[in-house]
């Protein structure tokens, strides 16, 4: 197991490095590497200053060994929009944007694996073709839309909920979080949903799919013929051998999640990462956008990194074979 | 008689869901290419628009002496000829996008499983690892690097996009490649080429073709979404997100047909063309037969 955590630790470390070299090519190779750096209304004096600071005239690979440096010492450079040090401003948004994308992938793994068991458990049920049909529509309607929907309904037309914000916080480990408190709770509640539906979808198809297929097996058969309780077999067996696929998908689809919060996030006014990086897309602050794609590189590839470990942790056969 | 098409199109009649759902594709599609011919206004003519129309409700007789069904935008386009142009660029961006992530991908992941070895694991170590990155990042990411317009657009989904074909085709011709017949292919004076484009290529169409159903689904929702947040095509030709984008902001007060028409129109065009993939990806798949 310890050999097996090693190499992927080390495969990590390479994708993380590959990341680091493209965004390098990116920005600073094929793109102007000053705008980056230097904001467009800074005079000459700045420009020769910080062009020296950042050795903007030295060879490729020692600007990339800078780069790098810099990347591990979390310099990112400062936001032209906000004049603050990138890694402040984007540290401050992260919280919003985790208790948003955690109460939406919760909410529809919790909600999604027993309602797809169902329809897989007895797929020709009205309730099941209910199910699927509901699913469809989640899989099928985009998230931006179902936004403005929810917001028509719920905000402008009913009044029950608050239509953007995050409401009232308080704070747990000197930071600010919205669940907390029941005015925060509220204004979470509308983009939480919005986020999850997707997800909810996906979890209904991949848990119906897997029991339809572990349903036909004769694990199943010898469970019934042991005389074991419909119900045991669903929540002992059949939940057991279908974890695998979900529990890949539920840390892959954790960070799809972060990155569909782009979409939520701008609907609702959610003050979290992904509503920085569209505005910093529109007001072309260019640090804020590098340091965005580093570090939701990194948080890809520790969530897959961890998913690994789960499953490896779940299956045995994976350790063997490629430890 | 018994061609495999044939075979598969007796068993997806039996879906009637699917079947409607075909329909509704089909007649879409129609709807969207004639929408020169149907459309009362050419909603791209901005001399042909009246500010006076502007923000109008649906059933709204406007300056022009035919009534607006479903109303007018914030420039006094009439929304059901604004809707049909808009599935026209859809349809097209999410076409294209589909068909060249296709061509690219199928040739990527057959050479992968041809080639076998250290160029197979290195073309899907790229694929698995872009497979990693959710599309909708890699979109954002590459329209705003590359700007606005329809080529950029249209790479930037392909990009997003491809990996899917690629993994598909790879699982399918390393299958097909280990067989007898490619083999025998193989060992006669064939150019290597020829055993794959008329051998492996034909017998991984199936899998490839319903990856492609629900990919252009996805980068018709993928090109709305992006367009939604302003990194589209530009603002003078509105695609359905583009429309549903410039009706956000009178949502508020309560004009709520700007935003909700468009919105509806793509819906019933994505469940619809994800119906049917549904169904095609059931029959071929054999792990659902007894």
């Amino acid at each position: 197991m310890l050999g097996f955590i090693i190499q992927r630790l080390l495969q990590a470390f390479t994708v993380m490095m590959v990341i680091s070299f493209l965004v390098f090519l990116g920005v600073y190779a094929i793109g102007n590497p000053i705008d980056v750096l230097i904001s467009p209304d800074a005079d000459q004096r700045i420009r020769e200053l910080v062009i020296r600071q950042y050795g903007l005239d030295l060879p490729l690979w020692q600007q990339y060994l800078g780069f790098l440096t810099r990347l591990v010492t979390g310099d990112f450079g400062r936001s032209f929009v906000f004049n603050m040090p990138v890694l402040d401003l984007i540290l401050s948004r992260l919280p919003a944007t985790l208790e948003l994308t955690l109460a939406a992938v919760l909410g529809a793994t919790l909600l999604g694996v027993p309602l797809g068991m169902y329809a897989g458990y007895r797929p020709d049920g009205l309730a099941s073709r209910l199910i699927m049909g509901l699913s469809i529509l989640g899989f099928s309607v985009p998230t931006f839309w179902v936004g403005l929907v929810l917001i028509l309904t719920f905000a402008v037309a009913l009044g029950w909920l608050p239509a953007g914000g995050r409401g009232d916080t308080a704070l747990l480990f000197g930071v600010p979080w919205s669940f907390l408190t029941l005015d925060g709770l509220n204004h979470l509640f509308l983009p939480a949903l919005n986020l999850s539906l997707f997800k909810l979808a996906l979890m209904i198809r991949l848990a119906r799919a897997g029991t339809r297929e572990v349903m036909l097996t004769d694990t199943v058969r010898f469970a019934r013929a042991a005389g074991e309780s419909e119900w045991t077999i669903l929540s002992r067996h059949v939940l057991r051998l279908i974890a695998i696929p979900l529990v890949t998908v539920f840390g892959l689809e954790f960070s799809s999640t972060l990155a569909f919060a782009v979409v939520t996030e701008t609907i609702f006014s959610w003050p979290g990462i992904g509503k920085l990086i569209i505005d910093s897309i529109a007001s072309l602050d260019r640090p804020v956008m590098v340091a965005y794609l580093m570090l939701v590189a990194f948080l890809f590839i520790m969530i897959n990194f961890l998913v690994d470990i789960a499953y490896a942790a779940l299956d045995p056969r994976m350790r063997v074979r490629r430890a | 008689m018994d061609h495999p098409l044939a075979r598969i199109w007796d068993e997806f009649r039996e879906n009637r869901v699917a079947v409607a759902a075909l329909v509704v594709v089909i007649m879409i599609a129609l709807v969207a290419l004639l929408a020169p011919l149907i459309a009362p206004q050419n909603p791209y003519d901005l001399a042909k628009l009246v500010l006076m129309d502007a923000r109008r409700p649906p059933g709204y007789v406007g300056s022009n002496g035919y009534m607006h069904i479903l109303g007018t935008d914030a420039q006094g386009r009439d929304l059901f000829s604004a809707i049909l142009y808009g599935l026209r660029i859809s349809i097209e961006i999410g076409v294209l996008a589909g068909m060249v992530a296709l061509t690219f991908g199928a040739l990527l992941g057959t050479s992968a499983a041809y080639f076998g070895g250290r160029t197979e694991a290195f073309i899907m170590r790229i694929v698995d690892l872009q497979l990693s990155f959710p599309a909708i990042l890699l979109a954002l990411m590459l329209s705003a690097l590359l700007g606005k317009g329809m080529t950029q657009l249209v790479a930037a989904l392909v990009t997003a996009q491809y990996a899917y074909f690629a993994r598909t085709a790879h699982g399918a011709a390393s299958v097909e490649r280990h067989k007898d017949y490619v083999e025998a292919a193989l060992s006669t004076p064939l150019p290597a080429y020829i055993v794959v484009f008329r051998h492996i290529l034909p017998n991984c169409l199936p899998p490839l073709i319903v990856v492609a159903t629900v990919q252009i689904a996805n980068s018709i929702s993928l090109e709305a979404t992006l367009s939604f947040l302003g990194l589209g095509l530009p603002p003078t030709e509105p695609s359905l997100g583009m429309l549903i984008a410039n009706g956000f902001q009178y949502m508020m007060s309560g004009r709520y047909w700007i935003s909700i028409y468009p919105g509806i129109a793509l819906i019933v065009l994505i469940v619809a063309i994800n119906l049917v993939g549904d169904q095609v990806r059931d029959q071929l798949n054999p792990r659902l037969k007894r």
